[in-house]
């Protein structure tokens, strides 16, 4: 199992274990609600809702 | 080198290339477009010392115009402005592909409902109405039948923005349950995989099951010549197989490799390395 960190869910307040090598950036999925949390910064990580999916997105 | 690297997200995509353009020793500029802003004349703060920036901008407004004014600032960027400004619109798209001798599916182009009606009745039913700008399958119809199409035009028209009312139509192409996803660099396969579903949709984002595929000779000189026909660069040219040969029905300048690396025994990430070393090798030499 890859190493984790816990980190606070912003719409829980609850602590969440999220991946130890986050980046700046990226989307987690919170554990508890299933939500789209972004990285905003690492060390310590906070998360902040992610934006919803835009219309022009992806590929 | 050093490598800008734009985003907005970090997918499994971009993680996969950041940990190895860091495992060579090569520096790397993360860059938020969220919190840039762009002048006329010179590059913001973040782009100083960049010699590729690779543009991984989800959003396709961003990325074209962001192209644009690294192109206006002389700052080297993978894809092109032109190369993006081809890829995002299926009828630049299907234009350059046919242009280039490419085989691609049978598409007309109306303005108006009535229009696009006319063409949907002629190519008989099932046919495909597409988004000229859109990802990931979403918003694609596969047209049954008229009372079929004159419900998606109506929806399509009321939906509010303009591009919604450039009625993109297909020829729905019979094909095998599966279509056929190259990632290519300048042209030169560098892996490919088969997605196959059940849906008529076979995008890897819509799930679809991914198989390795061995690119022929004909996959080879058509993936050659559709990544000339729009510019260039880092790929994703997606191809059908009709029995004959193949038709290429699109080529994605924002690919997404994360499914393709797990299909394959390729390093798909090291190889893209690869090649932005050589390219950034060949824009130094170029200009020493």
């Amino acid at each position: 199992m890859a190493d984790t960190i816990t980190a606070e869910d912003p719409l829980t307040g609850e602590e969440i274990e999220i991946p130890a090598d986050v980046e700046v950036g990226e989307i987690v999925d919170s554990p508890a609600t299933g939500a789209e949390l972004e990285v905003i910064s690492v060390d310590p990580v906070t998360l902040e809702e992610a934006p919803e999916l835009e219309e022009d997105w992806g590929e | 080198m050093k490598v800008g690297l734009l985003y907005s997200r970090i997918r499994r995509d971009e993680k996969l290339l950041l940990s190895e353009l860091r495992d060579r020793g090569h520096e790397v500029a993360k860059i938020d477009v969220r919190d840039e802003q762009f002048s006329l004349s010179d590059p913001p703060e973040s782009f100083d010392g960049v010699d590729v920036v690779v543009d991984r901008c989800l959003a396709t407004s961003r990325s074209l115009y962001i192209t644009q004014f690294l192109d206006a600032y002389d700052v080297p960027v993978v894809n092109s402005a032109a190369t993006a400004d081809v890829c995002s619109d299926k009828v630049k798209n299907s234009l350059a592909l046919e242009r280039a001798g490419v085989p691609t599916p049978t598409t007309e182009v109306a303005f108006t409902t009535d229009s696009a009606l006319e063409i949907i009745e002629e190519f008989g039913y099932p046919c495909v109405i597409k988004p000229v700008v859109g990802s990931w399958g979403r918003l694609m119809a596969k047209v049954e039948s008229r009372s079929a199409a004159e419900a998606i035009l109506e929806h399509k028209a009321t939906l509010g923005h303009y591009q919604h009312k450039v009625f993109y139509v297909q020829e729905f192409v019979e094909k095998p349950g599966r279509d056929i996803r190259v990632v290519a660099v300048d042209g030169e396969p560098i892996a490919a995989m088969t997605r196959s579903s059940d849906h008529w949709l076979t995008n890897a984002a819509k799930g679809a099951d991914v198989q390795p595929f061995e690119v022929d000779d004909r996959v080879r000189e058509l993936v050659e010549t559709a990544s000339d026909a729009v510019g260039g660069g880092l790929l994703g040219v997606d191809l059908m197989e009709t029995g004959e040969d193949y038709t290429v029905h699109e080529v994605n300048h924002n690919v997404e490799f994360k499914a393709l690396n797990d299909a394959v025994d390729v390093d798909v990430p090291a190889t893209v390395v690869d090649w932005l070393e050589s390219t950034v090798e060949s824009e130094t030499e170029a200009t020493a």
